[in-house]
C-alpha cells in the first residue's frame, strides 16, 4: 500500500531515534532502580551511607594507617595514637601456627598441612580427576602419614612429639577435619538407626541423638576426657588429644544425624518403592538411590554443621587443648607486648581467621548446590 | 516323571493369590482375594478408587505386605524372609503412576544401576542391554538426559525400559497412564501393546478400556477389596454380570 498523496498524516520519514531516557540507564538508572527504587528504600540508602561514613573512616584509620607493621617488641603499640599491632601477630605467628611443636621439627607439620591442603582441592575441585584415588589417599594413606609425621617414628628418624606440646591453628584445623570426617557418616548412620525398623536399632540411636544433643559441647568434652578413660582397658590410657577428637566427633555426629533425617524425611516414597521394586536390597537402595537425594536436599544443613563444628572446636582449650585461639590468649598475656591494642589485634586476626575458613565453607557449598541442581531440572 | 508333573502347573502358574487378605488398620482393603495367573497371560485390573487394584498388584512384589493368605509368585512363597523378597523383586518389573525415576541419575544410569548391582553385569553390557531396551521404547536419543529434561509420556517410557533390563517374567502396571497429559497416553500404551505381542506376563491396574478390549486375555473388576469379576474382554464389556460392574462401566465408558 502506498501513502495517499498529499496526505499529511502519513509519516514520510522514520523519526530521530531518541535517547533512552536518561533515569533508567546508566549509572544514574542504576542507582535509581537498586538505591532509590522508593521512599523506604531511600531512606535506608541514606542511613546506609550514614552508617559506612561513620564507621569505615575510623576502621581504616586504626587497621591500616595507624597500625604499627613492624616493632621489635610491645613499645611502639603501647604509643597513645597506635592503632592495632600487626606487628605482634607476625612476631608470634608461628606460635600461633604450631604453639610449643619443637621450632626444628615445625617442617613436619608444614609438610602434613600442604599434603593435606593439596588432597582437599583435589576432592573438592570438580574439575579434577580420579576422586576415587584422592578419596582413597585422603580417607586411609593421609591419617596414617600425617599420625606418623606430627606424632613422630624413631626407626624413620622422627623423633617422638608428645601431643601435649601440639597446638595453635594446627590443631584448630586437625580437630575440625577429624570432626568433619567422622561425623557425616556417623550421623548418616545415626539417621538410618532412628528410622530402622528394628527397635533395639531405633532405640539406641535415639536414646545417643537425644543424649548427645541434650547436653552443651563442653560437657561432652569433659565426660570424653574424665570418662573415657574409664571405658578401656586399664593399661591404655587414650591419649590427651584423642579425647576431645573422639567427644567433638560423637558431638557433631548428633546433629549431623537430624540434618539427614531431615533430608531422608523429605525423600518422596516412590524413589524407595521405585528402587526396591528394582530389587535393590536395603544398603543399595539407601547408599545409591535416597542418600544421594537426601544428602544434597540439606547440602545447606551440613555445612551449617560443618561451620558451627569448626567454630566449636575453640571449646577443647576447655580440656587443655592449646587450639587456635587458646595461643592467642596466652600470647596476648605477653608482657613484653602488653598494651592497650595487643588484645583487640589478635582478636581481630583470630576473627579473620575463622570468617576465612566458614566462608570459604559456606561459599563452595553454595556452588556445589548450583553444580548439582543443574543438570537434574529443566 | 512325577517331580515335573509336580512342577509343570507351576511353570505354567505366575502368580497365585489364595485367600489373600488386607487390612489398614481396622481397613479391610483386601478381602480373600483369589487370582491364578498363567505365564504369558494379560490381565487388567479396573475398579473404583479405594477397591484395592493398587494394593493387590503392590502385595504381589511386597512392597505391601499381606495378613493372611498365599501369594505364591514363580513357584515361591512370598514370607518375611528377605532374600526371597529380593529375589521375587528380581523376576518382577513394576511400573509406577508417577514414574519413579531416579533424579540424580541419567536414563541410561536409571536403566543400567540394577543390571550392575543387583545382577553383578559388567557396565559395559548393561549400557549395551540399556540401549537396547531404550530404543525398543523409541527414546535412545535421550540417554544422557536426567528424567526431569523428558515430558512425562518419555519418562514413563524410560521406566519401563528401566523394568525390563532386569529382564523380568512378570511385569506389574500401577495405572502407567494417569498421571500423563492426554497427548502423551498413546506412546505410553503402544509401548505396552508391543510389550504384550512378546508374550510378557502382565498385570496391569488401568482405566483404559481399549488397551483393555485390545490385549487383556482377562479383565477383572474390583471393588470394595474384592474381586467382583472376572471373565474375557468382550463378555466383560458386552454383557457384564454383577449390577457393580454395570454401574462402574456406565460411569466411565459414557
Amino acid at each position: 500500500m502506498t501513502a495517499l498523496p498529499g496526505s499529511s498524516f502519513v509519516r514520510t520519514q522514520p523519526a530521530p531515534v531518541l535517547p533512552p531516557p536518561a533515569l533508567s540507564v546508566g549509572p544514574v538508572g542504576w542507582l535509581r532502580a537498586n538505591l532509590f527504587s522508593g521512599p523506604f528504600s531511600s531512606v535506608f540508602t541514606l542511613l546506609a551511607i550514614v552508617a559506612i561514613g561513620w564507621v569505615l573512616p575510623g576502621l581504616i584509620r586504626y587497621l591500616f594507617i595507624d597500625a604499627i607493621w613492624s616493632a621489635p617488641d610491645g613499645e611502639a603499640c603501647r604509643a597513645p595514637t597506635a592503632g592495632a599491632c600487626w606487628a605482634f601477630v607476625t612476631h608470634k605467628f608461628s606460635y600461633f601456627m604450631y604453639s610449643s611443636y619443637p621450632r626444628e621439627a615445625v617442617w613436619r607439620v608444614d609438610l602434613t598441612l600442604l599434603m593435606g591442603a593439596i588432597l582437599v582441592t583435589w576432592l573438592l575441585l570438580p574439575r579434577a580427576g580420579a576422586k576415587r584415588v584422592g578419596a582413597l589417599l585422603f580417607f586411609v594413606a593421609y591419617p596414617v602419614i600425617a599420625f606418623v609425621l606430627l606424632s613422630g617414628m624413631e626407626s624413620l628418624g622422627l623423633p617422638k612429639i608428645s601431643t601435649d606440646l601440639w597446638g595453635g591453628v594446627f590443631v584448630s584445623l586437625l580437630v575440625s577435619t577429624v570432626g568433619i570426617v567422622f561425623s557425616l557418616p556417623g550421623g548418616v548412620l545415626l539417621a538410618l538407626g532412628r528410622r530402622s525398623r528394628l527397635p533395639m536399632v531405633r532405640m539406641a540411636s535415639v536414646i545417643f541423638i537425644e543424649f548427645v544433643r541434650g547436653v552443651p559441647l563442653i560437657t561432652v568434652l569433659f565426660m570424653a576426657n574424665f570418662m573415657l578413660p574409664l571405658f578401656v582397658p586399664e593399661n591404655w590410657t587414650p591419649d590427651r588429644l584423642l579425647r576431645p577428637l573422639v567427644g567433638v566427633s560423637l558431638f557433631a555426629s548428633a546433629y549431623m544425624a537430624e540434618v539427614v533425617r531431615g533430608g531422608l524425611q523429605a525423600m518422596p516414597k516412590g524413589q524407595f518403592e521405585g528402587a526396591m521394586a528394582l530389587g535393590l536390597g536395603y544398603g543399595r537402595m539407601m547408599r545409591l538411590v535416597v542418600l544421594p537425594q537426601a544428602l544434597t536436599k540439606v547440602i545447606p544443613g551440613i555445612v551449617n554443621t560443618f561451620i558451627g563444628l569448626f567454630k566449636d572446636t575453640t571449646l577443647v582449650a576447655i580440656v587443655g587443648i592449646y587450639d587456635f585461639l587458646r595461643t592467642v590468649e596466652t600470647a596476648r598475656l605477653d608482657p613484653t607486648w602488653a598494651g592497650p591494642t595487643i588484645s583487640t589485634t589478635g582478636y581481630i586476626f583470630a576473627a579473620f581467621f575463622y570468617f576465612v575458613f566458614c566462608f570459604g565453607m559456606s561459599r563452595y557449598s553454595q556452588a556445589m548446590e548450583r553444580d548439582l541442581s543443574r543438570d537434574r531440572s529443566r | 516323571m512325577t517331580l515335573s508333573a509336580a512342577s509343570s502347573p507351576a511353570e505354567e502358574t505366575a502368580v497365585e493369590l489364595t485367600g489373600v487378605n488386607k487390612w489398614y488398620g481396622k481397613f479391610h482393603v483386601l478381602r480373600d482375594v483369589n487370582l491364578n495367573v498363567r505365564r504369558g497371560e494379560k490381565i487388567v485390573i479396573c475398579g473404583p478408587s479405594g477397591s484395592g487394584k493398587s494394593t493387590m498388584i503392590r502385595c504381589i512384589n511386597r512392597l505391601e505386605e499381606h495378613q493372611a493368605g498365599k501369594i505364591i509368585v514363580n513357584g515361591v512363597e512370598l514370607s518375611n524372609d528377605l532374600k526371597r523378597i529380593d529375589e521375587i523383586r528380581r523376576d518382577v518389573g513394576m511400573v509406577f503412576q508417577s514414574f519413579n525415576l531416579f533424579p540424580h541419575l541419567t536414563i541410561l544410569e536409571n536403566c543400567t544401576l540394577a543390571p550392575i548391582w543387583v545382577k553383578k553385569m559388567p557396565r559395559k553390557d548393561a549400557e549395551e542391554l540399556a540401549m537396547h531396551f531404550l530404543k525398543r521404547v523409541r527414546i535412545p536419543e535421550q540417554a544422557a538426559k536426567y528424567p526431569g529434561q523428558l515430558s512425562g509420556g518419555q519418562q514413563q517410557r524410560v521406566a519401563i525400559a528401566r523394568a525390563l533390563c532386569m529382564s523380568p517374567k512378570i511385569m506389574l502396571f500401577d495405572e502407567p497412564t494417569s498421571a500423563l497429559d492426554p497427548e502423551m497416553v498413546k506412546e505410553v500404551l503402544d509401548t505396552m501393546v508391543s510389550l504384550a505381542a512378546e508374550g510378557m506376563t502382565m498385570l496391569c491396574v488401568t482405566h483404559e478400556m481399549g488397551f483393555a478390549r485390545q490385549v487383556a486375555d482377562r479383565v477383572i473388576f474390583m471393588d470394595a477389596g474384592e474381586i467382583v469379576e472376572a471373565d474375557a474382554p468382550e463378555a466383560f464389556f458386552a454383557n457384564p454380570k454383577h449390577e457393580r460392574t454395570r454401574a462402574f462401566l456406565g460411569q466411565i465408558l459414557h
